[in-house]
């Protein structure tokens, strides 16, 4: 039986509190799908017995009268989460045998409401791709394919594994990490939503750090509805975390009235991008006019420091990820290279790196290395860094002209095929987060909603950004949205 | 800005990740391409523009100066691929 495990957060949590099923039914429903779906290489790390006991426990909490959102929800964890005493291995072989003695922040809210871990989902090795082709697992299979073709698709990256279970119903839910777009871009790729909140929102410790003053975790859902129930369970002031922020957490989902009569929603004319496809603009049109019909004014606004962002993040994410990883050193977890008679600890370092991370990561770390190293600190990082003062005052500017939130595409394309890819240069597969790596330079929450199919019978969808700490004024826009584009197909199952 | 094989070698041993000297050609090669993309920004006027350190105006909390934590060498050793007597053991670092 795997029908339960198609039901929403919301839907379970009902029947789960009119014991209708109880969560051992819920979770024995996703357990059977993620055993069928072993083709689709999503979850990578099985925990049926960690399940089996959380919901047992949350049906004692039920019955017992827990009213928590999530008790006995159950979800999967992206592999870059610590989870105490199971394998957290950012997708690398460098962190092969690695099982943290400690649970984060965010994954231990979710156990203290009653959630159920199902497991450990792939992704691009530490969240470092938009393909999901990086990890050292092997590739995500995207559970859409393309109408009367087998090609196998990516579900995009970095959090693709989380991205496939969510849209292939193994669980109700999945956490993803967003440093570029790494949510919003896989959502858009499976038909789901996804949310980044505001930067500080979310605790980020105990989660696997790619590029500190960008990753932010979120909710990977069903529906708009599961992403504000969800979110508010993960979000939170944590002490062990000095930029999550000590401020109160909405219960967001008594946010979504529908009501959007009179909300300003901007259009960024800079993100009507030369030769995007006829498909994409078509989208981004139906998707304004239905929040005008909502009842939102539609303005025309400029972000005119957009076409500089990726080359700001391509400067940014490298220099700290050269920094965070370089705590990879073979000493004191994960992989160590064997050494050969005579080799120091210099030889250790480098062997050891050399044989752990992948070609990715070592390119990334490269870049990070050399922008930061003297002579060209100035001309590469510190530049890079005074470019994305910029783009943020471009949305400060927007924001002062009482703009509520910004309507976009969440992607330039639908999902691309597994390996057509990867024999491009590098910068053409960064060009995939075009859209949503202004987001995270400018610290904002952002959500993509699915709203529609393109030709070849793949899911679209568009983003919206939102207001700093104004996740649920976003998250309501979203839901309105979402009613009006009223889009409910899912991937053919074959796998 | 081109990267030239000297170059990329440096800057993998700043890395500390081993490159075999046959393959110092194309990650030059990789490298360069990056950085040309990022040459865009040379067309920006960032003249008293103050670059980011936080993207989230805040101010940093502060707390008592406590031990709070401690006494967990076993599973701070927990995952080292070598401990002896208590440990961290590396391959000899001083002559």
């Amino acid at each position: 039986m795997t029908e339960l495990a198609k039901l929403t957060i919301e839907k379970a949590r009902d029947g789960l509190r009119k014991k209708a099923f109880s969560s051992a039914e819920l979770t024995n429903s996703c357990l059977n799908a993620i055993q069928e779906a072993k083709g689709l290489n999503a979850f990578v790390h099985d925990t049926p017995e960690i399940a089996i006991k959380q919901a047992t426990d949350a049906d004692k909490a039920l019955g017992q009268g827990d009213t928590s959102s999530m008790c006995g929800i159950p979800i999967g964890i992206k592999d870059l989460f610590c989870t105490k005493g199971v394998a957290s291995q950012a997708a690398s072989k460098i962190l092969q045998g690695f099982k943290p003695e400690y649970e984060s922040t965010i994954t231990q809210n979710l156990w203290d409401s009653g959630a159920v871990m199902l497991g450990k989902l792939n992704m691009d090795e530490f969240a470092m791709g938009s393909s999901n082709e990086t990890s050292v697992y092997g590739d995500v299979v995207n559970p859409w394919q393309e109408a009367k073709s087998n090609k196998k698709l990516s579900p995009g990256g970095s959090s693709g594994g989380s991205a496939a279970a969510v849209s292939a119903d193994l669980c109700l839910a999945a956490t993803g990490t967003d440093t570029g777009g790494s949510i919003r871009q896989p959502a858009a790729f499976v038909g789901i939503t996804g949310l980044k909140p505001t930067y500080g929102r979310c605790s980020r410790w105990g989660v696997v750090a790619f590029a500190s003053s960008l990753d932010q975790a979120g909710p990977m859902t069903k529906c708009v509805r599961d992403a504000a129930i969800m979110l508010e369970v993960m979000s939170g002031h944590d002490a062990k975390d000095s930029t999550s922020v000590d401020i109160p957490v909405p219960n967001f989902e008594s946010f979504l009235t529908g009501d959007i009569r009179g909300k300003k929603i901007g259009v960024p004319k800079e993100y009507r991008m030369d030769g995007m496809p006829d498909e994409i603009e078509q989208l981004w049109t139906e998707g304004t006019a239905m929040l005008k019909d909502a009842g939102a004014k539609i303005v025309d606004i400029s972000l005119p420091h957009t076409k500089f962002a990726l080359p700001v993040y391509y400067v940014v994410a490298p220099a700290e990820a050269s920094s965070n990883l370089a705590r990879y050193d073979g000493v004191r977890f994960g992989h160590r290279s064997s050494l050969s008679l005579g080799d120091g600890i210099t030889e250790m370092y480098e062997k050891t790196r050399a044989e752990g991370f992948g070609e990715e990561v070592k390119r990334r770390v490269m870049i990070g290395t050399y922008v930061l190293s003297a002579g060209f600190y100035d001309a590469y990082y510190n530049r890079a860094r005074k470019v994305r003062t910029l783009i943020k005052g471009d949305f400060e500017n927007v924001f002062a002209q009482n703009i509520d939130a910004i309507l976009t595409p969440a992607t330039p394309s639908s999902a691309f095929g597994l390996g057509e890819m990867k024999e491009v240069d590098p910068v053409q597969m960064y060009l995939n987060d075009v859209f949503t790596v202004p987001v995270n330079l400018a610290g904002l929450p952002g959500i993509s909603v699915p709203t529609g199919l393109d030709k070849k019978g793949l899911p679209l969808g568009l983003q919206l950004i939102g207001r700093p700490w104004e996740e649920a004024e976003m998250l309501n826009i979203a839901y309105s949205l979402e009613s009006s584009a009223s889009f409910s197909d899912k991937p053919q199952k074959w796998w | 800005m081109a990267i030239d094989v000297d170059t990329a070698r440096k800057v993998a041993k700043l890395a500390r990740i081993a490159v075999p000297e046959s393959e110092l050609p194309k990650v030059a090669k990789e490298l360069s391409g990056i950085l040309t993309f990022m040459e865009r920004l040379n067309e920006v006027d960032v003249t008293n523009v103050k670059p980011m350190t936080s993207v989230t105006p805040m101010e940093l909390k502060l707390r008592r100066d406590e031990i709070t934590d401690g006494n967990q060498q076993e599973s701070v050793l927990a995952n080292a691929p070598d401990t002896k007597e208590g440990f961290f053991a590396v391959p000899k670092v001083v002559e």
